[in-house]
């Protein structure tokens, strides 16, 4: 098979960017997206070209790193699959391909079409965990969780930090991914005691740090590699809700070096 | 010369009696002790979030994007651990006499003892800190068998144990950075230990976003940075994971322990072209409910489906009636290599004679129904699909075995510390616990241990009993590292040649594959250290980069990671050639049983092959960690 | 934005409002709890007022009737109107909240990426969604129109064609105008757009739509948002068709 691809180029975040045209030919339909970009990078290199810079690891799904927009789909838009198992079997020979980096002013570019997400650890970091330190911990089987909200933990556990939602979103909002890093904490238990300054503190967070506000489009979810519905979204809403009612001001929040709440 | 420091007393106390009588420091003075975590998987992770939690300054770095990222993530099938919930006959002593047997007795006693002991704490951790686990109806854990044992003492959560336990670290690490304890250094890549009078007092990292060359100061450094099963170039593990910072170590002193010990995993997706980047492990969960069979017929052309019952050979059931499709690892995966050399395997589309078996599902979905099938492997179904376009609901899987795991690693004491003073090696970067082949759900719970307790508990022993100079980056060692490791980065960039990194890369992997991967013996690893001798050379003559250092440049991370990966090949081949026994994932043609199963040789070699780099070029000199066995009772390994 | 280790911005457990109130407004998932209450609100008053419109087909002794309902309701215990204000400043600080969450939120959302991508496909949106910013906007001009034009005769008419009270035939006389009448009709498809991603919206906002229902709770907005706007138009077309005279 033969491509025509468009490459988004762009050397740091304060470089200005521009498509760049490459032709790749002798590609298998088993090939995964990844790998034909692997194959381009290895003739770019060979004709001493700069090879496009991409972020990936596992090649499995799962370890959320690689994504980029495929022809304005982020993943390239097949259900529930990122770009690593995206098969090249999907794609016509002949095809012309456009890739885009995500676009965000909370993910700024590193370079071409990797991007910066570190946000994302941010918006844990104002509340999505449990506070357990180690050793501290009850017998495992005196805590009882219902299958139902288990399973409900684990679906929005799912999440893989990709970003894609955020990509997808005509808001650029991150909202699915922080209603589901809060609905896998706040369905269990264990996450009852901080679940209010949870709330409180990574939907700040969130606004913090430059993501827009949802209008429930719902193109989030269509891409969404690990499927997280835009129902945990409506949970994470009523949790606020909840906060309110119980009263919650305090919260996991960023401020500066004054200790002021940064905008 | 080797101190493996196992306490003493009976072995159910060691661990306590250690704990016990460990040297303490106090609350104010921990946060003088700045530790280095180098890595942030499950080991790296948990031990750079427990230190900080003890008041330690944690400085934790990771070549990734974000530490939730690490390869960890990608575990699939569950962790093990004693609890005895099922009350089918499990204990402490058993999983440790599994875990010994199972590793086919190349494993320390008193190390395996105390991950038994602690894998209990884990699971109470992991779920006080939300790890979804599979529950019952009732709301207590639930549990299932897994590779090659006969209780039910995995716990999982579906196919993403991994994943699910590393955001449970990460969760942790996340909330010792928002306090301050921990810094988090990401894309920043270790290149070298520094010494300083003999202790490890720092690291040379790469910013992989500017380039820039560093050093960082610390009186402890911890590397938890994974297994090196890359050097095959095709494996389960991610296009990232490497055995830099390990290797590194190891060429300042740290010794190497049993780098051949290698886990070809069985069930994989079968390699489909050559262009291929990774393989793609399916877990073994698959095979509690998932049948393993070859057609009886060679060159047999019908399709699965069309291929009666009695024309299939179940050929592990057939060959292991008491454990059939829940052999272990190692066992499994020769089985599979066996038939498939014999000529029973099946290529894609069900054409003979490739390199396949089928793993069939049929029987499970008739005994307990599609909609059970879907709810337990559901996602691996579907992964399955997505890469090869095959409905396995419909037509059998298609699997072959890949390199997992390395149970190889950085030599390390019972306290996890390396040779060299002050630096220690948690998780799969040591080499310790699972001796010649790790069994299913193991590799969760060791790096949970060596992070959450062991490194936790060893470390501050570490620091209290010992004295540490003020160091600076400006001092004279950090300058040289400095300096060397600079130089290094631009000899790659001065080779000038005319071939990429990843056809160094691909060649090497094939050369290992070949003569240091399910079989070996001793005429194809002497040609392999030749090949690989000779592919090094020629790397250092013939490498192409582009661009400059002091830039993100993926090329370099490749090449630099390559460079390593060459010297390590030749150990793990020198390493095989001398073990001239089989054991566990290592199998040499020349020890084998009349039935062909592997033979272990006691008298000569029970011990940890310990490696001490000798030089550039030079031949490295072997120590022999012996081990002895007082409550396993040394057996041939048999699961007929 | 702002990135936490180049600046000297940490994470601190801090009071981030005085009381939970602030708080809950001050986030962006607290206004759009906002606007999907007070849109609420809203659709239960267009329902009402689209009731309402119909009974101009009874007669005009019957809408006329009604109208003076809706200002001596609850007499003689509450004063002429008292009722009606009631209600109109509820819906006026509904709209002051609803448009002011709005113009908040969508100034956060344009400033969210403020290099647009060059080719970008969307799966699950529709214009409705699409286009409520802008449709909002001209809603909010649309109401203050009809406020001046049926509800005051301030505009539209033409001097003496405006009497207070004398509904059935202010109506009449306004949509003889005809241009008044298409751009009473144009705003009822506006209206119909707003609603039919509006009302889903709220739903989902509010935390009642989930996987299963969700095709189902989407048909119903937008049944509920044409029925409306087929009950408005109704009375425009009526009039120009001579239905009504």
């Amino acid at each position: 098979m033969k491509f025509a691809l468009k490459v988004w180029r762009q050397h740091d975040a304060n470089a200005a960017g521009s498509f760049v045209d490459y032709e790749i030919d002798g590609i298998t339909a088993d090939m995964s997206f990844l790998e034909m970009i692997d194959a381009l990078n290895e003739k770019l290199l060979l004709k001493g070209e700069d090879p496009i810079t991409f972020e990936h690891d596992c090649r499995e799904g799962i370890c959320g790193s690689c994504g980029f927009l495929i022809n304005g789909l982020a993943h390239g838009g097949q259900k529930a699959t990122t770009v690593c198992q995206l098969a090249m079997r999907f794609f016509k020979d002949g095809d012309t391909i456009v890739l885009e980096p995500w676009r965000a002013a909370a993910f700024p570019i590193v370079r071409d079409l990797m991007v910066d997400r570190s946000a994302f650890d941010r918006i844990i970091q104002s509340g999505g965990y449990i506070s357990v330190p180690t050793g501290g911990a009850p017998e495992a089987s005196a805590i009882l969780v219902g299958k139902d909200k288990a399973d409900v933990a684990f679906d929005a556990a799912a999440c893989i930090g990709c970003g894609a939602c955020v990509a997808a979103c005509p808001n650029t909002s991150a909202m699915l991914f922080t209603a589901a890093k809060m609905t896998h904490l706040n369905s269990l238990p264990q996450g009852q005691p901080q679940r209010d300054a949870r709330t409180l503190g990574m939907i700040t967070t969130m606004e913090q740090e430059g993501f827009g506000n949802c209008t429930n489009h719902g193109e989030c979810e269509m891409v969404c590699p690990k499927e997280i519905p835009l129902e945990f979204i409506g949970k994470m809403n009523r949790d606020l809700i909840r906060a309110a009612m119980n009263g919650q001001t305090e919260a996991n929040v960023r401020v500066d070096a004054n200790g002021k709440m940064v905008d | 010369m080797l101190e493996t420091n196992i306490p003493s007393g009976p072995i159910e106390q060691k661990w306590e009696n250690c704990r016990s009588h460990m040297m303490l420091v106090n609350p104010a003075n921990r946060r003088k002790h700045k530790v280095i975590v180098v890595g942030s998987g499950l080991a790296g992770a948990a031990a750079a979030a427990t230190l900080g939690q003890q008041g330690y300054p944690v400085h934790n770095f990771t070549f990734h994007d974000s530490p939730r990222r690490a390869h960890s993530i990608a575990a699939q099938g569950g962790i093990n651990a004693a609890k005895n919930y099922r009350n089918d006959g499990d204990s402490i002593f058993r999983l440790f006499y599994d875990t010994v047997k199972g590793g086919d007795f190349r494993a320390r006693e008193a190390n395996v003892y105390r991950l038994a002991e602690i894998s209990v704490n884990i699971i109470d951790q992991c779920v006080a800190q939300g790890v979804p686990f599979a529950r019952e109806y009732g709301g207590l854990l639930d549990t299932r068998s897994f590779g090659g044992v006969q209780v039910q003492r995995t716990f999982y959560a579906r196919g993403q144990t991994g994943q699910q336990l590393l955001l449970g670290a990460y969760q942790a690490l996340e909330e010792q950075i928002a306090a301050g304890t921990v810094t988090m250094h990401t894309r920043c890549e270790m290149l070298d230990v520094v010494m300083v009078d003999g202790q490890a007092r720092g690291i040379i990292t790469r910013d992989l976003r500017t380039g820039a060359v560093q050093a960082h100061t610390a009186d402890v450094v911890i590397l938890a940075t994974g297994g090196y099963g890359n050097v095959f170039y095709l494996s389960t593990n991610a296009m990232n994971s490497n055995t830099t910072a390990i290797w590194r170590a190891h060429k300042r002193g740290a010794f190497f322990g049993n780098p051949c010990f290698t886990q070809i995993h069985p069930t994989c997706i079968p390699r489909s072209s050559e262009h291929q980047s990774k393989l793609t492990l399916m877990s073994e969960s698959l095979r509690n409910d998932g049948r393993v069979w070859v057609p009886k017929k060679k060159g047999e052309t019908r399709k699965a489906n069309q291929i009666p019952e009695d024309e299939r050979d179940y050929f592990l059931e057939r060959r292991y009636p008491s454990f059939g499709n829940l052999v272990p690892r190692d066992v499994a995966s020769r089985a599979a290599k066996e038939v498939c050399d014999e000529g029973y395997g099946i290529g894609p589309n069900g054409t003979p004679g490739g390199l396949g078996v089928y793993l069939d599902f049929g029987a499970a979905i008739k005994r307990l129904g599609l909609e059970a099938i879907k709810e337990r492997y559901g996602n691996l179904f579907e992964i399955y699909e997505r890469i090869t376009g095959e409905d396995a609901y419909k037509e059998p899987m298609r699997i072959y075995p890949a390199v997992h795991y390395t149970m190889g690693g950085l030599w390390v004491d019972y306290n996890l510390m390396t040779t060299i003073p002050g630096l220690f090696a948690g998780g799969e970067a040591n080499f310790s616990d699972h001796g010649a082949n790790r069994l299913g759900a193991s590799a969760l719970m060791q790096g949970l241990a060596d992070g959450y307790f062991v490194l936790p508990a060893t470390v501050p022993n570490y620091i209290a009993s010992n004295k540490f100079k003020p160091v600076s980056e400006t001092d004279a060692e950090f300058v040289q590292a400095l300096e060397e490791n600079k130089k290094w980065l631009q000899s790659l960039f001065d080779i000038k040649g005319e071939r990429t990194p990843d056809s160094f890369h691909k060649q090497l992997g094939d050369i290992m594959w070949e003569y240091c991967g399910m079989a070996r013996n001793a005429e194809g690893l002497t040609k392999a250290i030749k090949e690989i001798k000779d592919l090094k050379a020629e790397f250092w003559k013939n490498l192409k980069l582009i661009g400059k250092g002091e830039e993100l440049n993926q090329s370099l991370e490749k090449a630099n990671r390559i460079a390593d990966f060459l010297e390590l090949g030749i150990l793990m081949c020198t390493d095989a050639l001398e073990r001239g026994e089989s054991c566990g994932g290592h199998f040499r043609t020349e020890s084998q049983t009349a039935e062909g199963e592997a033979m272990r040789n006691d008298e000569q070699f029970a011990y940890v092959s310990a490696w001490q780099w000798q030089g550039p070029d030079q031949p490295e000199k072997l120590f022999k960690d012996p081990l002895t066995f007082e409550h396993v009772h040394l057996t041939q390994r048999s699961y007929k | 934005m702002q990135n936490s280790q180049s600046q000297g911005v940490s994470v601190r457990r801090i009071s981030v409002a005085s009381n939970p109130i602030i708080a809950f407004w001050q986030t962006v998932v607290g206004k759009k709890i906002v606007m999907a209450v007070t849109g609420l609100v809203l659709i239960g008053f267009v329902i009402g007022h689209v009731a309402g419109n119909l009974k101009i087909f009874i007669g005009p002794e019957a809408i006329n009737a009604y109208s003076r309902f809706l200002r001596e309701v609850g007499q003689p215990e509450l004063e002429y109107e008292q009722v009606l204000w009631i209600v109109r400043s509820v819906l006026l600080a509904c709209v002051a909240l609803h448009v002011t969450a709005a113009v908040q939120l969508s100034k956060l959302s344009l400033g969210a990426r403020p290099v647009d991508y060059k080719e970008k496909k969307n799966l699950a949106t529709n214009m409705s969604a699409m286009t409520m910013r802008i449709g909002g906007l001209f809603l909010f001009g649309y109401i203050v129109f009809h406020v001046l034009h049926l509800t005051l005769g301030k505009v539209g008419y033409d001097p003496g064609e405006f009497h207070h009270l004398s509904v059935y035939q202010n109506v009449v006389n306004a949509f003889h105008h005809q241009p008044i009448a298409i751009f009473y009709i144009i705003a009822m498809g506006a209206l119909f757009l707003h609603l039919d991603h509006g009302i889903w919206s709220m739903l989902q906002t509010l935390g009642f739509s989930n996987r299963k229902n969700q095709a189902t709770l989407k048909g119903i907005g937008r049944l509920i948002a044409f029925l409306i706007f087929a009950g408005f138009i109704s009375v425009p077309v009526a009039v120009m068709t001579g239905v009504i005279h």
